[in-house]
């Protein structure tokens, strides 16, 4: 069984990655040695597969890098359990970078 | 099962505050989120009705919620403020330019006048030349004098009382704590400030002083607002950078340490015997300055005899000094700069035009 995820990127984010891309669609299994996939999968999926140039603008120590944004279908990801979060099928996630400048 | 909002108890929460740990709703998020910018407009009587406002505007998420939130109140509150907006372009292709698009859109979409001022109009060089000239290392002192002359300058040709910039509390706790790495008494004390009024120049403020950068964002996302995010190609600014990511894993650590660095920069006081640099007019150009010439003129200065780290590092001051009393070396690109008291002096012009069947005198200094 294996889900598939839509990742999009702004804020800046979108420019480090592979064909600077805003969008992708990620599929990932289902479940993780018997535990559901959670969001932190999803990030360190970007970060190995997406990311094309300084993965630390994006990610350190295992999740987003402190300043970066994350959306989950349009929620705060703080509201929905930060990276436990157990990703569904189909469910969008976004990353706003906030470092750059205004 | 979706979290409920911490304040009206009914919508889906879909952000947690930073500020208050609350989780709450889109409509309630949005009301606090104004609520509080009025509030600290308010609070310190930061206009006054009739003022003319120009926002800062550079086509980034800060200054494009600014000019979003600053219509609102303004018309939610009926400040009776005319409001502008005001931009500076750097002359840096493939980044200021594009910038410039969004805020021509947001021109459109916000009904407000925009103005435009050009390094290249008001000094004869861009930072594109300026780069070409000096090279990447030092551009960064440049481009940070010249803006902030350039935006007075666009200020009295709009003829504005007050410029708002959208500096928010993640900017000014990173601000301080550069300010007490690097030992900048002056500038600790004022970048506290959330007006500044330089003696007679236009009064600068941060409505988004007390406003945290996430909430900022957020608050554009969830508005559909039209800003830009490209980082500037010419910018390695080292020593922010570092301080922004110092600030960003405390506050992952601790999200009240922004608040509660500003609270400690703006309750430090400076000894009474720390003697701060007394401010004159640049006898060039009349910019306010600490020295006969300015910091702008001297490093124009330096660009046009082809020496531009004549304004860079510990020589400034001698080279202020040096240059005290003699004529500015234009031989190349630099145009000759506008004297601010002739900006005043159309500006008061101006203000005169505006005012049917008044009676001021316009012999008087400008204001």
């Amino acid at each position: 069984m294996s889900i598939t995820v839509d990742v999009e990127f702004s804020g800046g984010l979108e420019l480090i990655m592979k064909d600077k891309v805003r969008q992708a669609t990620v599929s990932l299994p289902a479940t993780a040695d018997g535990k559901p996939t959670t969001v932190r999968q999803v990030i360190l999926y970007v970060r190995d597969n997406l990311v094309a140039d300084k993965p630390q603008l994006f990610s350190t120590e295992n999740t987003v890098r402190p300043g970066v944004l994350v959306m989950i279908n349009d929620s705060d990801w703080e509201v929905e359990g930060e990276n436990d979060y157990q990703v569904q099928d189909k469910d969008k996630v976004l990353f706003i970078s906030t470092m750059h400048g205004g | 099962m979706p979290r409920v909002c911490e304040i009206c108890q009914g919508a889906k929460a879909i952000l947690r505050r930073p500020k208050t740990g609350q989780s709450i709703c889109k409509e309630c998020f949005f009301r606090v989120f104004e609520t509080e910018v009025h509030n600290t407009i308010v609070d310190n009587k930061l206009f006054r009705r009739g003022d003319r406002v120009g926002i800062g505007a550079s086509g980034g998420k800060d200054s494009t919620v600014l000019a979003y939130v600053m219509k609102t109140l303004n018309e939610r509150y009926d400040y009776g403020l005319d409001l502008f907006l005001l931009s500076v372009d750097e002359g840096i292709s493939g980044y200021r330019d594009d910038s410039l698009e969004t805020v021509k859109r947001n021109k459109e979409q916000y009904e407000l006048p925009l103005l435009i001022v050009s390094y290249e109009q008001l000094y004869g060089w861009s930072m594109d030349a300026i780069v070409e000239t000096v090279g990447r290392k030092n551009n960064c002192t440049f481009c940070g004098v010249f803006r902030r002359q350039a935006l007075d300058r666009g200020a009295l040709m709009l003829d504005l009382d007050h410029i708002v910039t959208g500096h928010n509390a993640d900017d000014v706790a990173e601000t301080i704590l550069m300010n007490i790495f690097r030992g900048d008494i002056p500038r600790l004390g004022r970048c506290t400030e959330i007006a500044t009024s330089g003696d007679g120049y236009i009064t600068r403020s941060k409505p988004f002083k007390y406003a945290y950068e996430k909430e900022i964002v957020m608050y554009a996302y969830f508005r559909k607002l039209d800003y830009f995010s490209t980082e500037c190609t010419y910018s390695p600014n080292a020593y922010r950078g570092y301080a922004r990511e110092f600030l960003k894993d405390l506050e992952a650590v601790r999200p009240s340490a922004i608040l509660d660095i500003i609270h400690s920069g703006e309750a430090m006081q400076v000894a009474s015997e720390v003697k701060l640099p007394s401010q004159t007019s640049c006898e060039r150009c009349g910019y306010i300055s600490s020295n006969r010439v300015c910091k702008a003129c001297v490093l124009l200065e330096g660009l046009e005899r082809g020496v531009p780290q004549l304004g860079i590092g510990k020589s400034v001051k001698k080279t202020q000094d040096l240059l005290a009393g003699r004529t500015a070396t234009r031989s190349g690109r630099a145009v000759d700069v506008v004297h601010f008291d002739k900006l005043r002096k159309h500006a008061q012009e101006m203000r005169h035009e505006r005012c049917t069947g008044c009676t001021c005198d316009t012999s008087a200094p400008g204001t």
